[in-house]
């Protein structure tokens, strides 16, 4: 005698195969929602500009209170000498910050998550000058250090440095039991233990502090240089942004403020991206549900 | 040398030796106690009890997983005095859950073992492929866990533990989660599979019915604290296919195995 229905058991398998998944998706009408995606926040977008632009003409607002958006448009082309350079610095502290706070708080994560000890020891710091508000530590920070780049720079670190650190502590902390007992009674290394299993755990924590560190680099380095645009020394977007305000230069106030914003945006579509790339195949959270 | 029989050895060295062993946890709960057992090499053994009689607990402190706080575990067919640790090269493990590393394909998971040791997956594809041949699964070495059915899990965990060809292959209620169809199907498969080449294998379960069907001995176990029971000896012939589940011979042993189950919870209470 036998069982016909244990043949369902690779049934279910071979209908949730990944092949199947993607043709499904096409079928279902994937390209439409697809479609969707793009026009709604497009056409959303458009109307936001048109409903802004009519308002301007419409009650013959000063440019000096707002500007049309087709005045913004312009400053946005004749500063860009500016305003050029400017994003540049901002992109650059920016990244760098986010870089280093990558290495940093993985590498430091690391270090916590095997060691008690320095977990004791270094946690609470980490903590200290995480809730401690930036823009409080920024104008010592100014005094300290001699190049306001460098000043910059730490205090975006600082603050991008956090979310990674916990997260990826999380992640590496939260290792399945089971899967631990294995690698041991295969006789893992503490190296191979990390390598293959504690660090792969972590990466969707990792990536989800990712995607916070990235936002809060740009807030931090923004906010820096606003206590340091103060001091006379900056050169990045926010300190175009004071200075225009100074000058009531608001056509050239909003370009900024659209170019910081449009870097905000960037900064969270590639590290969700990347996030996607790299949780696709495995992760609940990149996963397409059917119905 | 001992030979492949199905045959429990009693004569000749048990592959491993309990000896008096007992466990007590950091909060003062006495899991085992003076538990001793021996496990012929070939032998298809079923731990037996309630939840709680320490049956994980047993198979912890045989893969070396946990230290028994008092009495010994030996090897004493192995030659010369070789630490218990040394065993582990020979010991698999099947997890309740499948225990599956998520972020990597059938084949990572199924090749994790030989990897740690070293073995390149070049090096390591024809074991691998061979092991998911046993589990009826080589045609799904490029899929990732979550695209598989409880059961497929669950033999891509098995085909894990075969990958090393192990002597002694532990299992913690390895279908306990699964549904009976699948369940049964898995309970052939791995009779078969262990007919084939003769590993010793220590079931730990919690149904009668399961523990019959699969082995030629069930050690019945009770808890509070964790201890044997009784010892009994299914002697029922190899190979064993479906139509042992409506034999006389197979009920009159559950009825054995579940009085023996009722005396071990009883006493459990008791105490
Ligand atoms: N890590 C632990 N710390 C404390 N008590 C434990 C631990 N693991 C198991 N126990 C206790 O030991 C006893 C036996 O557990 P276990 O071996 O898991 O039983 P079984 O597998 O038979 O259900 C139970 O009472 C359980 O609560
Ligand atoms: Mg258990």
């Amino acid at each position: 005698m036998s069982f016909p229905a244990s043949e369902t058991d690779l049934g279910a398998g071979v209908s949730a195969s990944p092949t199947s998944l993607a043709t499904d998706g096409g079928r279902s009408g994937g390209g439409r929602s697809r479609i969707l995606r793009f026009a709604v926040p497009v056409f959303m977008l458009v109307l936001l500009v048109a409903a802004w632009s009519l308002y301007v003409a419409a009650y013959d607002v000063p440019h000096y209170i707002l500007p049309s958006p087709r005045r913004v448009a312009e400053a946005l082309v004749a500063d860009w000498s500016v305003l050029g350079p400017a994003l540049l610095v901002t992109l650059k502290i920016t990244f760098l910050a986010l870089l280093i706070a990558l290495v940093g708080g993985v590498a430091l994560a690391v270090l916590l998550s095997e060691s008690r000890l320095a977990e004791l020891a270094l946690y609470p710091y980490a903590v200290i000058l995480q809730v401690t508000p930036i823009v409080a530590i920024a104008p010592l920070i100014l005094i300290y250090v001699p190049s306001t780049q460098a000043a910059l720079l730490i205090c975006a670190w600082i603050v991008a440095f956090f979310p990674v650190l916990s997260n990826t502590t999380q992640g590496l902390k939260s290792t399945d039991h089971n899967l631990l007992d294995l690698f041991r009674l295969y006789g893992a290394s503490r190296w191979q233990t990390l390598a293959y299993l504690k660090m792969p755990n972590a990466l969707p924590y990792f990536l989800a502090g990712l995607r916070i560190a990235g936002g809060l680099a740009l807030i931090a380095a923004v906010v820096a240089e606003f206590a340091a645009g103060s001091a006379g020394a900056g050169s990045g977007l926010a300190f175009r942004l004071i200075e225009s305000q100074f000058r009531l230069n608001i056509p050239r106030l909003f370009a900024a403020l659209i170019l910081l914003s449009m870097t905000g945006v960037l900064i969270f579509a590639v590290t969700s991206f990347v996030s996607h790339l790299l949780l696709r195949r495995w992760h609940e959270s990149a996963l397409k549900r059917e119905v | 040398m001992l030979q492949s029989s199905r045959e429990p050895m009693t004569q000749a060295a048990p592959l491993i030796s309990l000896r008096h062993v007992s466990k007590r946890f950091a909060n003062g709960t006495l899991a085992l106690n003076d538990l001793s057992l021996d496990i012929a090499q070939g032998e298809f053994v079923s731990l037996l009890g309630p939840s709680g009689c320490g049956k994980s607990t047993a198979l912890r402190i045989i893969a070396g997983l946990a230290n028994a706080s008092g009495g010994k575990l030996e090897w004493p067919s192995a030659s010369g005095a070789t630490p218990v640790a040394e065993h582990g090269a020979e010991i698999s493990f099947v997890f309740q859950e499948p225990t599956l590393m998520p972020w990597a394909t059938v084949f990572g998971n199924v090749h994790l073992p030989l990897k740690l040791k070293g073995v390149s997956r070049t090096a390591a594809r024809d074991d691998v492929m061979a092991a998911l041949d046993m589990v009826g699964l080589a045609g799904f070495a490029d899929s990732y866990p979550r695209e598989l059915s409880g059961g497929m899990k669950m033999r891509v965990s098995i085909a894990r533990a075969l990958v090393t060809k192990p002597r002694l292959l532990l299992m913690d209620e390895p279908f306990a989660a699964l549904d009976e169809i699948t369940r049964f199907k898995l309970n052939n498969d791995l009779l078969h599979l262990w007919s084939t080449f003769g590993w010793t294998v220590i079931f730990v379960t919690h149904s009668v019915f399961e523990s019959v069907y699969l082995s030629n001995r069930i050690v019945v176990m009770a808890a509070r604290p964790g201890r044997v029971v009784e010892d009994m000896t299914v002697d029922a012939p190899y190979p064993r296919e479906e139509e042992f589940r409506t034999s006389s011979l197979y009920n009159d042993y559950c009825r054995k195995a579940s009085e023996a189950l009722h005396r071990a919870m009883e006493a459990s209470e008791g105490s």
